[in-house]
C-alpha cells in the first residue's frame, strides 16, 4: 500500500513511472570481468565521501607555523601549515587517520580499476562502433583520475610530495615554448612558487571531481542507451542482450559488490599504513632520500625519465631539455593513442564499420591481443625501472647495470610477449573455435509452416 | 496479478526448495547482524578515543558483512533468469533524419545574409573569449630572467644549512657541505655544494682556474635533469648522484655528467676567501642552474 501510495505520488508530479519501470528493467549481462567499471566508481564515491570530511581538516597554505602536536619526533619542527594540518588529521582528530589512509587506498584501487576497465575494453574489442564516444569519455575520465591522483599526493607537503612536486615542475618547464609561461602561471612564479597548494586544492577538490562527475554521467548515459555489450554465447546476437534485470537482482549483487569494495579500502585505511608523511617529513627543497617512489600509477613515467639516456635537442641556441622525453613525449603519445585507438584500428584492418555488440574474445583477434600485451609489457618494464634504485638495494646490483639492462629490456621483451601472446592466440582459437553463429532453430508448426525459434539463453559460464 | 503484467516480476519461485531458502535468508541475516556488532564496535572505539588499527578492522566487517549479505540475496534469492531484451535500433531512420535537419533549419528563410551574420559573430565570440581568458595572465609572474638567476651575488658570504658563514677550513679533504647565500638560507635555487676535492684527482677546467679555492670548488646542488637536490657524493670516486633518476656527475671533471639523463653539467659557483678567512662568492653563477628549458641558453 505504501508503494502504490509513493508511486502515486510521485507519478501525479513527475509522470516517471513508464521511464523508471524501463530503467528497472535494464539488462546487466553476467561476467565477473563487468565488475571493473563498478569498483572504480564505487571507489570513485568512496572517495568523494571520505575527501569531503578531509577536505574540512585540511589548510591549504605554506606559512611556516611550528609543529607542537602529539607526535613528538617532530615536536618544535618549522613545518608548513598543510602539513601541519595533515598532521592533525593523522594524529590529533579522532577517526582522522583512517579516513585519510582509506582516501589514499581508494585511490590507489581507483586508478587499478580503470586500468583494469580500460584492459578489458580493449582486449574484448568493446571501444568499436557505437562505442567510439565512450571510448573517448573514458580515456578521459583515466587521465583525470591520474591527474587527480597526482594533485592530492602534492598536498600533504612532505618531502615526498615536495620530491614530486619539484619534478612535475621541471617536465612542465621542459615543453617547447611555452613551458616556461605554463610553469610560471600555474605555480605562480619559480619552483617552489607562491600558490601551488591552494591551487592544486582547488583542482583536487572541485575542478578534477567536477569534470569526472560529469564525464562519469555521460559514460554511463551512454551505456544505457547503447545497452551492454555480451560474450558470443548461445542466445546471445548483435540485436539482443541477455542477462539479469536491474531490479532487483542486479541491484543487490552491485550494492553487495559496492559494500565488499568499501570494506576492503576502509580495512586496509585502517590496518595498511599509507604515506606516513611523518616519517618523509615536511618539504625541504635541499633534502631529498634514495628510494623516493611516487605513487604506482605514476611509476611508469618516473620510470621514462629514469631510462631515458642524456640526449637533449639545442639548436639556434634553443633547448629541447632531457625531461620532455619521458615526461611529455611519452605520456603525450600514449594518450594520443589511446584516444585515437577505435579510429585507427577501424582504419588498418578493414574491418566492417557496423555496430558490435557482442563481444571479441582476445584469441580470436590475435594481432590486437599481441599489440595490447606488447604495450602493457612496456609499461611494465618503465614501471620497474622506476624503482631502479630500490632494486638495486634489494638485490645488491648496481643501478647503473639495471638501468642499462633495462634500457634494452624495454623494447626487446615487448616483441617477446607479443609473439608469445599471439602464437597462443592462435592455438587457444583453433582448441576452442568460436561457436557456429547460426543461432537460430527452424521448427516445422502443426499446420505445416515453418517458424524460426531463438534458442533458449543460458547463464554465462564464469557469471557472477 | 502476474497475468495482467506477464513481464513484471522474475515469475514465481520455484518450489521444493524452501531449506535452501530458509539457510541462505539466515546467512544474510547473519552478515546483516555481524554489520550491526561491528557498527556499534566503532561507536564505543569512536567514544573511547579512537584506535586506527581497530576502527578499520571494525569497518572491514561492517561493510563486509553488508556487501556479502546482498551479494547473496542477489545471487541465491532473488531470481537469476537469464532474461533477454531486444536491442532497439540506435540509428534513426532517413525520415527521421531529414525531419531532424528540416527543424534545425527553421530559421533560416526568416534570416537574409546569414553567412554575414554568422562571420560577424565569430569576430564578437572571438574579441570576447580572448578578453575572457586574458585575465589567466594575472596567475602567474613574467618568467623573464628569473630561472636565469639565483640569490647569489658578487661577495655573498657561503653560509652553512644553520646560517652561519663557513670559515676557509671547515672541511677536510673529501668533505661536503650544503651551503646558501647569507641571507637566502633554505633558498632552492641558490642551494650550492661545497665540495673540498682531493688535489690529486681534481681537474680543474680551462678558464676556471680562479673558480676554485683552498681546495674548494662549489658546484649548483640543483640538477640540471629535473630538479632534485643531488644529494648523494661518492667520497672515494669524487661522483655526485642525484637520488631521483640516478644522473651521476663527475666533481673532480668540471661536474660533467657521467651517467644518467643529465645532459647538462652542474653549474659552477666561482668562489674565493674574504680578508676574514671566510669563503664567498665571486659572483652569481655564470649560467642558468637547474633543469633545462627552451631559451636556457638564450
Amino acid at each position: 500500500m505504501m508503494i502504490t501510495r509513493t508511486v502515486r505520488w510521485f507519478d501525479n508530479r513527475l509522470g516517471a513511472s513508464g521511464f523508471a519501470r524501463k530503467a528497472l528493467n535494464k539488462i546487466f549481462p553476467d561476467h565477473w570481468s563487468f565488475m571493473l567499471g563498478e569498483i572504480a566508481m564505487y571507489s570513485f564515491l568512496l572517495l568523494v565521501l571520505t575527501g569531503i570530511y578531509l577536505s574540512l581538516f585540511y589548510v591549504p597554505s605554506e606559512a611556516s607555523v611550528t609543529y607542537d602536536g602529539s607526535y613528538g619526533p617532530l615536536k618544535g619542527v618549522q613545518v608548513s601549515e598543510a602539513f601541519n594540518s595533515v598532521m592533525r588529521l593523522s594524529f590529533d582528530v579522532r577517526a582522522g587517520l583512517v579516513m585519510r589512509q582509506t582516501h589514499h587506498w581508494a585511490a590507489l584501487v581507483m586508478m587499478a580499476a580503470v586500468i583494469a576497465h580500460l584492459c578489458r575494453i580493449f582486449f574484448t574489442g568493446a571501444f568499436r562502433r557505437p562505442r567510439e564516444i565512450n571510448w573517448i569519455i573514458g580515456v578521459s575520465l583515466l587521465l583525470l583520475t591520474l591527474g587527480n591522483g597526482f594533485t592530492g599526493y602534492s598536498l600533504g607537503d612532505d618531502q615526498l610530495s615536495g620530491t614530486g612536486l619539484r619534478i612535475a615542475y621541471s617536465v612542465v618547464i621542459s615543453i617547447p615554448v611555452i613551458g616556461e609561461w605554463i610553469a610560471f602561471l600555474l605555480f605562480g612564479g619559480d619552483f617552489p612558487g607562491e600558490n601551488v597548494l591552494d591551487r592544486f586544492f582547488v583542482i583536487h577538490i572541485m575542478i578534477i571531481p567536477a569534470a569526472i562527475f560529469a564525464l562519469l554521467g555521460a559514460h554511463l548515459a551512454i551505456l544505457i542507451r547503447h545497452k551492454h555489450t555480451q560474450w558470443a554465447l548461445p542466445g546471445r546476437t548483435n540485436d539482443n542482450v541477455v542477462g539479469a534485470k536491474l531490479w532487483p537482482t542486479f541491484a543487490a549483487k552491485s550494492l553487495g559488490l559496492m559494500f565488499l569494495t568499501w570494506g576492503l579500502l576502509a580495512g586496509l585505511g585502517g590496518l595498511a599504513q599509507i604515506n606516513p608523511i611523518w616519517i618523509w617529513g615536511p618539504f625541504e627543497p635541499a633534502a631529498v632520500s634514495s628510494g623516493s617512489q611516487p605513487d604506482w600509477y605514476v611509476g611508469w613515467m618516473e620510470g621514462a625519465l629514469r631510462l631515458m639516456p642524456n640526449w637533449e635537442i639545442r639548436a639556434f641556441g634553443w633547448t629541447v631539455p632531457n625531461p620532455f622525453w619521458g615526461g611529455v613525449l611519452i605520456p603525450g603519445l600514449t594518450f594520443g593513442l589511446l584516444f585515437a585507438w577505435p579510429f585507427l584500428e577501424a582504419r588498418f584492418t578493414h574491418e566492417d564499420r557496423m555496430e558490435h555488440h557482442v563481444l571479441d574474445r582476445p584469441r580470436d583477434r590475435p594481432l590486437r591481443t599481441a599489440l595490447g600485451v606488447a604495450t602493457l609489457t612496456f609499461y611494465l618494464v618503465l614501471f620497474i625501472a622506476g624503482g631502479n634504485d630500490v632494486l638495486a638495494a634489494q638485490f645488491d646490483v648496481s643501478v647503473n647495470a639495471i638501468t642499462y639492462t633495462l634500457r634494452v629490456l624495454v623494447f626487446v621483451l615487448p616483441v617477446v610477449t607479443a609473439y608469445i601472446a599471439y602464437k597462443l592466440c592462435k592455438e587457444l582459437a583453433r582448441r576452442s573455435p568460436l561457436p557456429e553463429p547460426a543461432s537460430t532453430i527452424v521448427r516445422r508448426t502443426p499446420e505445416g509452416g515453418y517458424v524460426d525459434v531463438e534458442p533458449p539463453a543460458v547463464p554465462v559460464p564464469g557469471g557472477r | 496479478m502476474s497475468q495482467e503484467r506477464p513481464d513484471a516480476t522474475g515469475g514465481e519461485r520455484p518450489e521444493g526448495d524452501e531449506r535452501e531458502v530458509r539457510s541462505v535468508t539466515n546467512r544474510v541475516a547473519i552478515a546483516f547482524l555481524l554489520t550491526t556488532a561491528a557498527g556499534i564496535g566503532l561507536f564505543v572505539v569512536y567514544l573511547q578515543g579512537g584506535q586506527v588499527q581497530l576502527e578499520g578492522a571494525l569497518l572491514a566487517v561492517a561493510l563486509g558483512g553488508l556487501g556479502y549479505g546482498f551479494v547473496l540475496v542477489g545471487r541465491r534469492l532473488l531470481p537469476q533468469g537469464p532474461y533477454t531484451e531486444e536491442r532497439d535500433r540506435l540509428v534513426a531512420t532517413p525520415e527521421e533524419i531529414t525531419a531532424f535537419e528540416d527543424d534545425m533549419e527553421r530559421g533560416s528563410p526568416w534570416l537574409a545574409r546569414r553567412g554575414f551574420l554568422l562571420k560577424t559573430l565569430a569576430l564578437a565570440g572571438g574579441a570576447l573569449g580572448l578578453a575572457a581568458i586574458l585575465p589567466i595572465r594575472s596567475l602567474g609572474p613574467n618568467p623573464g630572467n628569473t630561472l636565469k638567476t639565483t640569490q647569489w651575488r658578487k661577495g655573498s658570504r657561503v653560509t652553512d644549512e644553520q646560517g652561519n658563514p663557513v670559515p676557509v677550513d671547515t672541511l677536510d679533504v673529501g668533505g661536503v657541505i650544503t651551503v646558501f647565500p647569507e641571507g637566502a638560507l633554505e633558498d632552492e635555487e641558490s642551494q650550492t655544494l661545497l665540495i673540498r676535492y682531493d688535489e690529486e684527482k681534481f681537474q680543474v677546467l680551462d678558464g676556471r682556474e680562479d673558480w676554485v679555492t683552498n681546495g674548494y670548488v662549489a658546484y649548483s646542488k640543483v640538477c640540471t635533469h629535473a630538479g632534485c637536490p643531488v644529494g648523494l657524493y661518492q667520497q672515494d670516486t669524487g661522483d655526485l648522484l642525484c637520488p631521483c633518476h640516478q644522473s651521476t656527475f663527475d666533481v673532480n671533471h668540471g661536474a660533467r655528467p657521467i651517467f644518467g639523463p643529465a645532459a647538462t653539467p652542474l653549474p659552477q659557483l666561482p668562489i674565493e676567501v674574504d680578508d676574514d678567512g671566510y669563503l664567498v662568492a665571486q659572483s652569481d653563477y655564470t649560467e642558468p642552474v637547474g633543469p633545462g628549458f627552451w631559451n636556457r641558453n638564450r
